[in-house]
């Protein structure tokens, strides 16, 4: 399976999916480790991919989404967005929102 | 090393902004606050993409990270 076929699985198969560098418990980058933090505090389950893991899955993720950085959210298959969206999204409820629809957050 | 001034232009080149500011001094991460029309009715995620289509390769190549706000005019005068 090439990597732009393994990444539509993860996302598909898992309702919310962060790529990131390194894990939630040893983040690797203070944008990956704001994104760990902004679904923590939405009391968000979530499968994380440690894209530093993959060099395929690390340059295939911003091919996907056609988005050059890290961290890159998926809900329901979707792109969000990187760490600024989260942010604003998280400031204006509307992660909160969008997260509830998983039945994966309070 | 890339300044936050030549970041600017490389941006204002391909994306007509009615405001713009980046600021960032280690020449690798950069936050840029954008104003433009070319938002209007975007996403935030495609307003975002138009400005790393701006920056082209160099998103890969010369810049670790740009963290950006991105408002339509209108949103920018409400704000302020």
């Amino acid at each position: 399976m090439d990597a732009q076929a393994q990444i539509k699985e993860t996302v598909t198969s898992n309702p919310v999916v962060l790529y990131m560098k390194g894990s939630p418990k040893f983040p690797q980058c203070g944008f990956s480790n704001m994104a760990t933090q902004i679904l923590d505090a939405c009391h968000a389950k979530y499968v994380a991919v440690d894209v530093l893991a993959d060099q395929a899955i690390r340059e295939g993720i911003k091919a996907y989404a056609n988005w050059p950085t890290i961290p890159q959210l998926y809900v329901n298959g979707e792109f969000v967005g990187g760490s600024d969206i989260m942010r604003a999204m998280y400031e204006n409820g509307e992660l909160q929102t969008l997260l509830s629809s998983t039945g994966l957050a309070k | 090393m890339l300044s936050a001034q030549q970041l600017e232009s490389y941006i204002t080149q391909h994306l007509a902004c009615e405001y713009i500011k980046v600021s960032g001094d280690d020449g690798t991460h950069f936050e840029a606050v954008i104003v433009s029309a070319a938002f209007v009715g975007k996403s935030m995620v495609q307003q975002h993409q138009q400005v790393y289509a701006a920056l082209g390769d160099r998103m890969r190549a010369e810049i670790h990270a740009l963290s950006m706000k991105t408002y339509t005019p209108e949103q920018w005068n409400n704000k302020s």
